[in-house]
């Protein structure tokens, strides 16, 4: 039996760039309030360059929600550097922020990229650089450079360059399902698989150096946990007791992970060392499922979803252990918390007669506020400049990610057809 | 954890007066702050919760008698083979949210209790299941919730805790695809597969 079932199964644990068809994304609502901003067409000198750098930060700018850039045919001229600007003329447009570069190779391997970006009123330049890369290199420049342009006109951290991982379920002919962990850039393009298998894949979970990812997968016929480096591909098990295996999550100096053990008889979060193997229990409540902890900024306390109190609701406990707080107190069932990088706000799945969205709290008042409508919203994973979540749904019977701005207004669909897509995690900031 | 005493005094006196209560560990006052644990978990390394074993869910494919030399009770005629009797029925449902097993049900535990207790060398894997609302990693924890209901109720009624593997699959492995209440009910369920048949 137990060799029949092995055969059947299989593994890839290896980088396939490109394989998968690209996630598109669409803007749902709310975008009203954003700031107009003109991008020039970057200028191009000698070989032409195998992305359109601009048209990359036009995308991850607009997708944000926070930027409405201007029509090209609005642009009243295409300078390529300051000397070339007449910002008397800019102002007439009404838009505060003018970007302009360009992009020259003499051999088509690489490419130098410069660009600069203007405060139209007062005729200054706000930042400016120049970049040596190679081609491949190019569309990852892009979502650099965006990250750049948003944080000097919003004073928050951009996340274009970051990247999302999430599972994707096909079904095979004869009934099978093909799991895959997938991995790619902030925008949706791009996707590589780094793992393959008949079986469940769950929980994805990224270390704060970005270079490793903690995942639940069934390929042993139940739960258990495993860790995966992305460079190479190599992982290896780290929890495979008896019971469930699950609910990973890292501390923020990528160090130990929190997980879900029932080798006890019941599940209860634990902190493992990763290096050492050391394995200490934070909770102990024999009745009660305690899983799904994840890390407050601080290291030291995790919150966790239990049903101690008769319905599963989050709380906060020592990363040591001792008494437990309840932290969710409106409606009945508040689950899968995911904390801002400020640990300031708690994301979770809130229920609401017998249906599920996402929604926020403010750790500071207790206040709640639902974001979604849809009713089949699971998941939920805080970009790591804490402004927007990303999360799962379901539409037309199929799972498909999405994000929303922490204040609900901005709403992005993350659409991919044929496939249902979800547990999606956003990835730290690359250092 | 006072109403699972109960219960198993109860289901010692008379079995349908307990119904209610069964495995009801989701209750508020069963669940906070106990100590006292079910004693099988104190020796969860002997409790057969999950296995080495992978899930096996293809073991009821082929459908074909199998049988175990030496095993007397496997012979030609076996009454888990009788589609008449209760030990027919291999699936167990239960409510939204919920590890209770319902009153309807306890006849085929009763029937796999007795199986299990009249042949101790039978081995049962209980797999526990959640429809797909919520939380998935929940979910996993109350699939898993479930299964160890029904082991509770067959362990009282005589089995031991060697001839269990309980896995669960969460919300991972629906038995209906769909996404209302009429596909919900039927993919909440523990499902009671005897190794080796």
């Amino acid at each position: 039996m137990t060799k029949r079932w092995l055969a059947s199964f299989w593994l890839l644990a290896i980088m396939l760039p490109w394989q998968a068809q690209a996630l598109i994304i669409e803007i749902t609502g709310g975008t009203e309030a954003a700031l107009p901003i003109a991008i020039v067409p970057f200028g191009s000198e000698g070989f032409s360059a195998p992305e359109d750098i601009s048209a990359v930060i036009q995308n991850d700018l607009s997708r944000s929600g926070r930027f409405a850039p201007l029509p090209k045919v609005d642009l009243i001229s295409e300078p390529h550097e300051k000397s070339e600007i007449n910002f008397k003329d800019w102002r007439l447009l009404r838009s505060e922020g003018l970007l302009v570069g360009k992009v020259s190779s003499l051999d088509g391997e690489t490419y130098q990229v410069q660009f600069q970006l203007f405060d139209v009123y007062k005729g200054q330049q706000l930042v400016g650089k120049r970049y040596q890369v190679p081609a491949s290199g190019l569309r990852r420049l892009a979502h650099q450079i965006a990250d750049q342009v948003y944080q000097a006109l919003t004073g928050d951290v951009g996340v274009f360059s970051t990247r999302l991982a999430f599972v994707s379920v096909v079904n095979n002919a004869d009934g099978s399902k093909r799991y895959t962990l997938q991995v790619s850039d902030s925008d949706g393009a791009n996707p590589r698989t780094v793992l393959q298998s008949k079986q469940p894949i769950l929980s994805p979970s990224w270390a704060s150096d970005g270079e490793r990812l903690a995942y639940v997968s069934f390929e042993n016929g139940k739960a258990e946990v495993f860790v995966q480096e992305m460079r190479s591909g190599r992982r290896n098990s780290v929890a495979a007791f008896k019971g469930l295996n699950s609910a990973p999550a890292w501390s923020p100096d990528g160090k130990k992970l929190a997980l879900t053990l029932s080798k006890a008889g019941n599940p209860e979060i634990y902190v493992l060392e990763l290096a050492s193997g050391k394995l200490s229990r934070v909770t102990h409540n024999s009745q009660a499922i305690d899983t799904e902890a994840v890390w407050m900024p601080n290291s030291r306390e995790l919150l966790f979803t239990s049903d101690r109190g008769g319905r599963p609701q989050i709380y906060k406990v020592s990363v040591d252990g001792g008494r437990a707080k309840r932290i969710t107190f409106e409606g009945r069932y508040n689950a899968s918390p995911d904390i801002s990088s400020d640990g300031r706000t708690l994301t979770m799945v809130h229920g609401l007669d017998g249906k599920f969205y996402i929604a926020v709290q403010d750790l500071d008042t207790g206040a709640v506020l639902v974001l979604t409508e849809t009713g089949r919203d699971e998941s939920p994973s805080f970009a790591p400049n804490g402004r927007m979540i990303l999360y799962a749904t379901e539409k037309k019977g199929h799972g498909e990610l999405a994000a929303v701005s922490v204040d609900g207004r901005i709403h992005q669909r993350l659409g991919e057809s044929g496939r249902d897509v979800r547990e999606p995690a956003w990835s730290p900031i690359r250092k | 954890m006072k109403l699972l005493k109960l219960t198993a005094v109860l289901l010692s006196v008379t079995w349908l007066s307990a119904c209610n209560t069964l495995g009801g560990s989701k209750d508020p006052d069963a669940a906070i702050g106990d100590t006292d644990v079910v004693v099988e978990d104190r020796n969860a390394d002997s409790s057969g919760i999950s296995g080495e074993n992978p899930s096996g869910l293809d073991i009821d494919d082929g459908a074909e008698a199998q049988v175990i030399v030496g095993d007397e009770q496997y012979q030609g005629g076996d009454i888990l083979d009788d589609p008449n009797s209760p030990l027919s029925n291999r699936v167990v449902y239960f409510e939204y949210d919920k590890s209770t097993v319902r009153e309807e049900d306890l006849i085929t535990l009763e029937a796999h209790a007795a199986y299990l207790g009249e042949n101790p060398n039978a081995t049962i894997r209980l797999i526990g299941h959640t429809d797909e609302r919520g939380s998935r990693e929940y979910n996993l924890a109350l699939g898993e919730r479930r299964a160890l209901a029904i082991r509770q109720i067959l362990m009282l009624q005589g089995a031991s805790v060697k001839q269990f593997q309980v896995t669960s699959f969460g919300e991972e492995r629906t038995d209906v695809e769909g996404h209302d209440e009429s596909a919900w009910q039927q993919n909440r369920r523990v499902e009671l597969n005897y190794v080796g048949r």
